[in-house]
């Protein structure tokens, strides 16, 4: 049966989320820039205009406040919009109807309306792309209160964290990766599944150490444990995949037992997303619970570089995650 | 404009071989804008360009050393080798930055007038923006701001009726923008784009002006780019396929060869004089570009640098 099942790569797990959703639900529809483009978006929205019509799929002006403003109103008004930014760099121009409008909607008027968009956005680095066009920034919506905040690792969640996303009543930012796109999975059948039941997960077994990554960094998490099963090291890896609200729970069952947390972002180190998960951790485990004490891997703080030279040194990979573990942790 | 456009084609060139790591934007089709308005400024003028700002650098900084170094992502470069292509400085020259963040420096460039205009400097603000960006709300705070406050900034909308894969007419009503100039009663000119002499004469009008009494002008030049939107084909434009013959139609108003034959026309030049320049334009590039290609990348130690000005 398996051999007869065809691998679907990241990026055409998420056109076939998209797919879905559109035949599925006549109340969502798509807006944002590159739509009609092959290029901005990859593959992930590959002839949806064509499919579905250009009134669904709208690729707009160069106006992200606006759109996103609107995304927010149509989905207050019955719609599920879906709207989406080609990098995250470029959404920050509509801060305030994510943070101010979106995120408060429904608790500034006492539950009576919700305002269930989705913004998704790309992660899109490398290259010498520079310090505008590199940016993940999942820690800083993940301090919103009233956002949900998803980042798929596996193709399965690529599509299947969209739908729930989607389907979700509170504004959620959906955050898929480049790094990612290549990414394959012999993909189950799709289930609904709400989002509020989507919890970190663990995808690798192991009893040593927990190694918690989101997004592109869980697949760094992955590699690196595979290595480290060489030198007889077992970890076990997890993957958050909703960062907002953060349910640190299984995570928490896995430090008790493997007394080693390593948490690895492909943020900033300061005030992000591997802070809060350390510090969810430490605070509800008793004390001298830790063999070695909890680590992150972070970016370090400072503005994505330009230079090739520079780039090497500032993302994280598998062999600085052996190294570093090697340095920081006594097996 | 001979200098600008031999530059972009050999980063073209560099591009397509591999030489080059960042994405470049080229404005080849488009020199005449940032040449006829340059001509007009000092060093002491405060620029801003964005993605597309090879020839807003160069027009005020002909050094294509550092043009080609920071391409190349050496220490030499514009920005020392940090920001490559699509992020360029030339302090002592005025030009105080361009960066790829659509319509990101039109506010910043609004503030260097504003600051000009408190320190009673006489000097001016110039924003280089293209069509696409006339879309981002902040263009039209700025508009309103420049305006109720009187500040020396002339926007130069680049319109080359392109953001990106997406033409004008898909995006916008009209496929002009001088409207928005319009209601916010700032003075404006739409020119030909591809006409130096119409965009120097026009700016250099609107500049003295504005040297004399701080107020803010705009000038739509409507434009084509040659080559897709980011890096060196022309064939396909980020995935979507351009339509040749109004590449071609284009092409035919290329702003060098019309200047370059009314001035032979007029027999103030010559063929001749024109090959002379050319070759010697292409001496200089091959000159700098050799030296640029030797340079040194930054020190791999100065990842942190500058991130504060304390460290
Ligand atoms: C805020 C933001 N949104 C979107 C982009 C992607 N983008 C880069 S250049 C560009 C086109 C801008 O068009 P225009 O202002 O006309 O300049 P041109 O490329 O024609 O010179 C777009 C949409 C971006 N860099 N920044
Ligand atoms: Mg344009």
């Amino acid at each position: 049966m398996f051999t007869n099942m065809i691998k679907t790569t990241y990026s055409d797990a998420i056109l076939s989320g998209f797919d879905y959703l559109l035949e599925n639900y006549s109340e969502v529809f798509v807006l944002g820039q590159g739509l009609w483009s092959p290029w901005y978006v990859g593959n992930t929205m590959k002839n949806l205009d064509k499919k579905y019509g250009k009134e669904r799929i709208i690729d707009t002006p160069v106006s992200e406040s606006a759109c996103t403003g609107a995304a927010v109103g149509a989905s207050i008004c019955g719609m599920k919009p879906i709207i989406v930014h080609p990098r995250m760099d470029f959404m920050l121009y509509a801060m305030d109807s994510i943070v101010n409008q979106a995120a408060k909607w429904s608790y500034m008027f006492g539950g009576q309306l919700n305002a269930p968009v989705t913004i998704r956005c790309i992660i899109n680095r490398g290259g010498s792309q520079g310090a505008q066009h590199s940016q993940a920034l999942h820690s800083w919506f993940a301090h919103i209160p009233g956002i949900r905040v998803v980042m798929p690792f596996t193709a399965d969640d690529a599509r299947d964290l969209l739908i729930s996303s989607v389907l979700c009543p509170d504004p959620v930012i959906y955050i898929d990766d480049r790094w990612l796109y290549e990414q394959t999975a012999n993909l189950n059948p799709i289930k609904e599944t709400p989002l509020d039941s989507v919890t970190p997960k663990c995808i690798k077994k192991g009893d040593q150490i927990t190694i918690v990554g989101s997004g592109y960094s869980t697949l760094l998490a992955l590699r690196a444990s595979n290595k480290l099963n060489c030198n007889g090291i077992c970890a076990e890896v997890f993957d958050l995949r909703v960062l907002n609200p953060f349910n640190s729970k299984n995570i928490l069952d896995s430090v008790l037992k493997t007394k080693r947390l390593l948490v690895i972002d492909s943020g900033w180190k300061t005030c992000g997303m591997a802070s809060e998960v350390i510090t969810s951790i430490v605070e509800n485990i008793p004390t001298n619970t830790l063999i070695d004490p909890p680590r992150r891997i972070t970016l370090p703080d400072c503005p994505a570089p330009s230079s090739e030279v520079h780039e090497k040194d500032y993302y994280p990979d598998e062999e600085k995650i052996i190294k570093f573990i090697n340095k920081f942790y006594c097996f | 404009m001979s200098v600008i456009r031999a530059a972009e084609i050999k980063i073209a060139d560099a591009k397509k071989n591999g030489l080059i790591k960042g994405p470049v934007h080229l404005g080849v089709g488009q020199e005449a804008i940032a040449v006829g308005v340059s001509k007009n400024l000092q060093d002491t003028d405060r620029i801003f360009g964005a993605h597309r700002s090879h020839s807003h650098i160069l027009g005020v900084d002909n050094d294509l050393h550092k043009l080609f170094a920071e391409v190349l992502g050496k220490n030499t470069g514009f920005s020392s080798g940090m920001g490559g292509s699509m992020h360029l400085v030339s302090k002592s020259k005025g030009f105080l930055g361009s960066v790829p963040i659509v319509a990101g420096t039109v506010p910043l460039a609004l503030g260097a007038g504003l600051a000009s205009k408190l320190q009673k400097s006489g000097d001016i603000a110039i924003s280089y923006l293209g069509d696409g960006a006339t879309e981002e709300g902040v263009f039209h705070e700025s508009l309103n701001f420049a305006r109720v406050s009187n500040i020396p900034i002339l926007f130069v909308v680049e319109n080359n009726l392109f953001s990106s894969h997406m033409h004008m007419s898909l995006r916008q009503p009209s496929n002009t923008i001088n409207r928005f100039a319009k209601a916010h009663k700032i003075e404006s000119k739409l020119v030909d784009g591809n006409d130096v002499i119409e965009i120097y004469k026009t700016s250099s009008e609107f500049i003295r002006k504005m040297r004399l009494k701080p107020e803010p002008y705009l000038i739509e030049a409507i434009t084509y780019r040659w080559f897709g939107h980011v890096d060196w084909r022309d064939d396909i434009d980020v995935g979507v396929e351009r339509s040749k013959k109004d590449l071609l139609n284009w092409k035919k108003r290329d702003p060098i060869k019309r200047l370059s034959d009314a001035m032979i026309n007029k027999k103030i030049w010559t063929k001749e004089k024109q090959i002379t320049l050319d070759s010697k334009i292409k001496e200089l590039i091959e000159e700098n570009w050799e030296k640029a290609t030797t340079d040194d990348f930054p020190n791999k130690e100065s990842l942190l640098d500058n991130v504060y000005k304390y460290d």
